[in-house]
C-alpha cells in the first residue's frame, strides 16, 4: 500500500484535430496583430462575438489566456503582481493572474506556439457582464494600458425567466456597439454578414451541445475535463466554419465510442456531475484521480454554457440578447436547480460535486444552500470541494483528495 | 498472498486485524480480535516518515496484545498517510473508519463530532450505520488540534495542561476570530489587558467549539472523537452545555479511526 496506483488517461484522437484548429487561430490573431492586416477586438467569453467576427475583426477572448495561465500553473506566480497594483487577492483569479503575466510580459502562448509572443495587441475591447462585473474591470484595465476604446454590455443579474424587456434591453445595447464598432474596424455593418455569423454560431452550439449530451451514454464516452479542453473551439471560433467541422469529427469519433461501448474512464462504476469552475492547475490530477476510483464526471454547467440553443439567424440581436441572458450564471437560483435537476436525470447521474472556488463567487453555487435544496429533492448526495480555477494557494490537494474518496465510499456504500 | 507462515499460524489460532490511522499529528493503530474485542493499540507522533512511524505503532500494538505479527491477516490504514502503511492490505478514508468505530459502540443514528490534529469532520450516520452525510472543515486550521498547538506557546503553558486550565476559568474570555493568526492576535490582546489564562484558555475551547458548530446541524445523538477530545475531556462538557444535549465519547476516542480500519479489515477479510 505503499505505492500509489499509476493511472493513464484516454485520450481522444480528435482533440489532435481541436489543437490544430487552436493553433491556426493564435497564429492567425498574433499575425494580424505583428501586420496590422485586420482589427483585433478583445471579447468576453460569452460576449457578442457574432457581432465582431460579422465586422471583420478577429476575436481574441483573454480568458482562454487565463486558462491556459492556469492549467500551466503559471498563474499562482503572477497572480501576486496584480495584487501588488491594486487587484485584491479576492477578486476574479481570471483577472488577476491574467493583469500579472501582462506585468510581467509572460504568456503560456511563447510556450506553445513558438513565435508568437503573447496575445494580440487589441483594437478595442467589448464585454458582456452577464458573467460578473470582474470582466469589466479586466478590460478597463487594458482600455488604459493600450489607450483603446472599451465598449459592452450591462447585462442583468439573478433572473428568474427572460422577458421580452430584457431581450429588448440588452439587444438595443448590442446593437449600439454598432456605431463606435464601424469606426473602429473601418466597414460597414451588413446585416446579413450577421445572419450568416449567427446560423453558423449556432450550428456550432447544437454541435457542442451533441458533444456533451453524449455523455449520457453508458459509460460515458467524455468526461468534463476532456470537455474543458475540447470546448475551446466554441469559445473562441464559434460564428466559424471550421469550428464546426472540428466538432463534427469529435462527435463521430465520440458516437463510436458508444457504439463500441467504450467508456472515457475504465470500468466506469460511479456518474458525477461537476458544478462551478475547473480547477485549471489540477485538470490532469484531478482526472486521474477520478479514474482511479472508477468514476467520471461526465457533464457540467461549466462546459454547457457555450450552449446557445436560442440564437437565430433570422432575428440575429434578438436572439443573441436572449441567448446571452438566459445563460446559467445569469438566472436565480431557483432556474439554476430546476436545470441542475434535469441535467442529473439526464445524464443519469449518482452525485454531484460543488467546486466552491474562492475567487469566483459568480460560479460558486453552494453558497446559498443550494446543494442541501438538491439533495433534498432529488436524492442524490453532493459534495462541496474548496479551491479555486487559478490560484493554487487556495486549494489543499489532500483535503480534496480525503473528500472525493470518502464521496465515492459513500456512494459505494448506498449503491 | 499470506506466508506459509501466516496460513499455519492463522489456522492454529483465530485470525486478528490491524487498523492504522496515520493522522496529521499522530499515528494510531489498533489491534482487534475476531470479535472486535481491543488487543491493543498505540499512538505515536505521525513525524515525518509515516512509514517508519505506522511500523513502530504496530509492534507497540502487537507486544501489547501479546501476539505475533503473522496473526494480523488482514490490515487497513487509513488518515492522510493512508497510503504509506506498508504492511497495509487497503485502505480507506478515515470518514469510512470513524464511522465504523464509532457505529461499533453506538450502533443507532449518530452525528460524530472528530477533532483531528489537522481537520475536523462531521460525520452522520443513519441506524444502519450508512453514512448519510459528512463534511470536513475547510483548509482553515481554526478550530482544530493544529490551533490549540498554535495556541500553547502563546500562552506559554503545555497542551496537557489546557484542559485543567480551562475547567478552572470564571470568567471567560469571548474570542471573535474566524482566523487563527487573528486569534492568536487576540490573545496576546487579552494577554496585554491582563485576563487570566484560565479565562483565555477557556476562550480557546469555545472557539473550537463554535467553529465545529458551523461546520453542519446535529443530530439527536451526537457523538465526539479524536486526540483533542480524548485529553480534554472539559471540552466536551462545554459542547454539551452549547449544543444543548448529551454527548457520547467511545473508550479511546483517539482511536476510533485505526479501530474502524481493524473492523473493516474484519469485515472485508477473506473478500
Amino acid at each position: 500500500m505503499s505505492e500509489e496506483k499509476k493511472i493513464k488517461l484516454k485520450r481522444l484522437e480528435s482533440s489532435k484535430v481541436l489543437g490544430k484548429f487552436m493553433a491556426d487561430y493564435y497564429y492567425e490573431l498574433d499575425n494580424a496583430a505583428k501586420t496590422g492586416e485586420k482589427k483585433i477586438a478583445w471579447c468576453t467569453s460569452v460576449g457578442p462575438a457574432e457581432i465582431l467576427r460579422a465586422m471583420g475583426f478577429l476575436v481574441y477572448f483573454p480568458e482562454t489566456h487565463s486558462a491556459m495561465l492556469g492549467s500551466s500553473r503559471m498563474a499562482t506566480e503572477l497572480i501576486p503582481k496584480a495584487n501588488a497594483v491594486g487587484y485584491s487577492p479576492d477578486i476574479c483569479s481570471y483577472l488577476t493572474a491574467d493583469i500579472g503575466a501582462y506585468l510581467e510580459k509572460v504568456s503560456p502562448l511563447a510556450k506553445i506556439f513558438e513565435g508568437i509572443q503573447g496575445p494580440p495587441k487589441p483594437d478595442v475591447l467589448v464585454f458582456n457582464t452577464n458573467q460578473c462585473r470582474d470582466v469589466q474591470d479586466w478590460f478597463n484595465f487594458y482600455g488604459e494600458e493600450y489607450d483603446v476604446p472599451v465598449v459592452g454590455v450591462h447585462s442583468y443579474v439573478g433572473i428568474q425567466e427572460v422577458e421580452a424587456s430584457h431581450v429588448k434591453s440588452i439587444a438595443a445595447q448590442m446593437e449600439a456597439l454598432i456605431p463606435p464598432l464601424e469606426r473602429i474596424v473601418g466597414n460597414t455593418f451588413d446585416m446579413d454578414r450577421l445572419k450568416e455569423t449567427v446560423a453558423l454560431s449556432r450550428e456550432c452550439s447544437d454541435l457542442w451541445k451533441q458533444v456533451l449530451d453524449t455523455a449520457a451514454a453508458v459509460p460515458s464516452p467524455i468526461t468534463f475535463f476532456d470537455g474543458t479542453t475540447l470546448m475551446g473551439a466554441a469559445v473562441v471560433g464559434r460564428g466559424t466554419q471550421r469550428a464546426n467541422d472540428c466538432y463534427r469529427t469529435l462527435l463521430a469519433e465520440l458516437n463510436q465510442r458508444i457504439a463500441d461501448k467504450e467508456g472515457a474512464v475504465e470500468d466506469e462504476q460511479f456518474r458525477i456531475y461537476w458544478d462551478g469552475m475547473p480547477v485549471w492547475g489540477r485538470l490532469s490530477a484531478h482526472a486521474k484521480l477520478f479514474a482511479s476510483l472508477k468514476t467520471n464526471v461526465l457533464a457540467s454547467t461549466y462546459c454547457n454554457s457555450w450552449i446557445f440553443s436560442a440564437l437565430d439567424p433570422d432575428d440575429p440581436f434578438n436572439s443573441m440578447a436572449r441567448a446571452y441572458t438566459e445563460l446559467f450564471i445569469v438566472r436565480a437560483d431557483t432556474p439554476k436547480e430546476a436545470y441542475i435537476k434535469e441535467m442529473l436525470k439526464f445524464f443519469k447521474v449518482d452525485g454531484i460535486i460543488y467546486h466552491d472556488a474562492k475567487t469566483c463567487p459568480n460560479n460558486s453555487n453552494c453558497r446559498y444552500g443550494m446543494p442541501q435544496r438538491i439533495e433534498r429533492q432529488s436524492g442524490i448526495p453532493s459534495l462541496t470541494i474548496n479551491g479555486d480555477l487559478n490560484d493554487l494557494r487556495l486549494i489543499s490537494d489532500e483535503q480534496t483528495k480525503t473528500n472525493v474518496e470518502a464521496f465515492i465510499e459513500q456512494l459505494a456504500e448506498n449503491k | 498472498m499470506p506466508t506459509v507462515k501466516e496460513t499455519i499460524s492463522q489456522n492454529l489460532y483465530p485470525p486478528c486485524f490491524a487498523g492504522a490511522d496515520v493522522g496529521a499529528s499522530r499515528t494510531k493503530v489498533a489491534v482487534i480480535d475476531a470479535d472486535g474485542y481491543m488487543l491493543g493499540y498505540c499512538v505515536d507522533r505521525s513525524g515525518t516518515d509515516f512509514t517508519a512511524t505506522a511500523d513502530r505503532c504496530l509492534t507497540e500494538a502487537l507486544a501489547m496484545a501479546d501476539i505475533e505479527k503473522d496473526r494480523i491477516a488482514r490490515t487497513i490504514s487509513t488518515g492522510y498517510g493512508r497510503k504509506n502503511v506498508s504492511y497495509a492490505h487497503d485502505y480507506r478514508t478515515e470518514i469510512s473508519c470513524h464511522g465504523k468505530g464509532c457505529f461499533h459502540y453506538f450502533p443507532f443514528a449518530i452525528t460524530i463530532i472528530d477533532i483531528g490534529g489537522q481537520d475536523n469532520k462531521i460525520i452522520k450516520l443513519d441506524e444502519n450505520g450508512k453514512r448519510t452525510s459528512f463534511k470536513m472543515n475547510r483548509k482553515c486550521a481554526a478550530g482544530t488540534g493544529a490551533f490549540l498547538e498554535e495556541m500553547s506557546p502563546r500562552l506559554d503553558i503545555p497542551l496537557t495542561e489546557m484542559n485543567g486550565l480551562a475547567a478552572a476559568s470564571t470568567d471567560m474570555v469571548k474570542l471573535g476570530s474566524f482566523c487563527t493568526v487573528f486569534s492568536a492576535t487576540e490573545v496576546l490582546e487579552n494577554i496585554r489587558r491582563g485576563k487570566r489564562v484560565e479565562d483565555i484558555v477557556k476562550g480557546l475551547f469555545f472557539s473550537v467549539i463554535s467553529r465545529i458548530k458551523e461546520m453542519d446541524a446535529f443530530t439527536e445523538k451526537v457523538v465526539m472523537t479524536g486526540g483533542v477530545v480524548a485529553h480534554n475531556p472539559y471540552l466536551v462538557e462545554m459542547t454539551q452545555e452549547l449544543i444543548n444535549r448529551p454527548i457520547l465519547v467511545p473508550e479511546l476516542p483517539q482511536f476510533t479511526g485505526a479501530l474502524g480500519a481493524a473492523l473493516i479489515a474484519r469485515e472485508t477479510f477473506g473478500n
